[in-house]
């Protein structure tokens, strides 16, 4: 039988790799009597959605600090240098 | 019409220039990175204007370029710092979640539905609280991995590290940001 420490190893790679055949029934077994371990299974699942989420910038609402007015500026100046079209 | 206005490059600082700030900040964590993300992405946003088609927003469409510019930064630093000690991060784990017989040593809470935790502005607010407090290294090759999706071999190939020494570490960083949620956010 796993301990929680195994059955949780196997749960966080099963998220980088399919597991043996082996491994699955041990863990479906573990999981079957371990309410603990089905829900750190779903924590886990969490964790990663949220991650994912944060990667395709739909969280970049999330509040957090202004752009600060100096580097606005520094960047509003590099951009004026390099625009094709600024004027001479 | 058949020719695109000049790119409107000051506009997209004036819209955008803060939604990019945070996005690079919260992967950066330094505001001196951050800007010079945002300075850089403007700049590519620039060269790129002709190939801009219009069909994403362009806040999408810069997002999307300095998502490659914050990589770029990642990479040049997990080459240039190396690599977690598998070793040293067990003894920053601090106190192990399991007891003798590696069991849980408390049960663990039920997070709830996980569709209402993603609404919820607490939740993100404390995910990146958690985030920051990685280990610097760790907290790298776990987004590398889970933000940007890097397959397992890229990485592998790109740190030199085996497989098995990659899912050890990533364990270790979800076990412990799943800790910081559990007292922080549930608790």
């Amino acid at each position: 039988m796993l301990t929680c420490k195994q059955a949780s190893e196997l749960i966080s790679e099963h998220q980088e790799r399919p597991l043996t055949r082996r491994e699955r029934w041990g863990l479906r077994l573990h999981l079957a009597i371990c309410i603990s371990c089905r829900r750190f299974e779903r924590q886990l699942a969490l964790l990663r959605r949220a991650l994912r989420q944060l990667a395709q910038g739909e969280r970049v609402n999330l509040p957090g600090p202004e752009l600060p007015p100096q580097a606005r500026q520094r960047i509003r100046r590099t951009l004026a240098e390099q625009s094709p079209h600024s004027p001479e | 019409m058949t020719t695109k206005q000049p790119p409107p490059a000051e506009q997209w600082l004036d819209d955008h220039g803060t939604a990019l700030y945070r996005y690079a900040l919260l992967r950066l964590r330094d505001p001196d990175k951050a800007e010079e993300a945002v300075q850089e992405t403007l700049l590519a946003a620039l060269q790129a204007w002709a190939r801009y088609s219009g069909n994403a927003s362009v806040r999408t469409w810069l997002i999307g370029i300095l998502k490659h510019k914050i990589l770029d930064q990642f990479r040049r630093e997990a080459r240039e710092q190396g690599l977690p000690d598998p070793e040293q991060t067990v003894a920053e784990d601090g106190e192990s979640p399991f007891n003798t017989r590696e069991h849980w040593a408390s049960r663990l809470a039920d997070w709830g539905d996980p569709e209402a935790a993603l609404q919820d502005s607490q939740f993100w607010r404390i995910l990146q609280e958690c985030l920051d407090r990685l280990p610097p290294r760790l907290a790298r090759l776990f987004v590398l991995r889970e933000v940007y999706e890097d397959e397992t071999k890229e990485i592998c190939q790109e740190l030199t590290i085996s497989p098995t020494n990659l899912w050890t570490m990533l364990y270790r960083a979800r076990m412990r940001l799943r800790q910081c949620l559990d007292r922080n956010w549930v608790g």
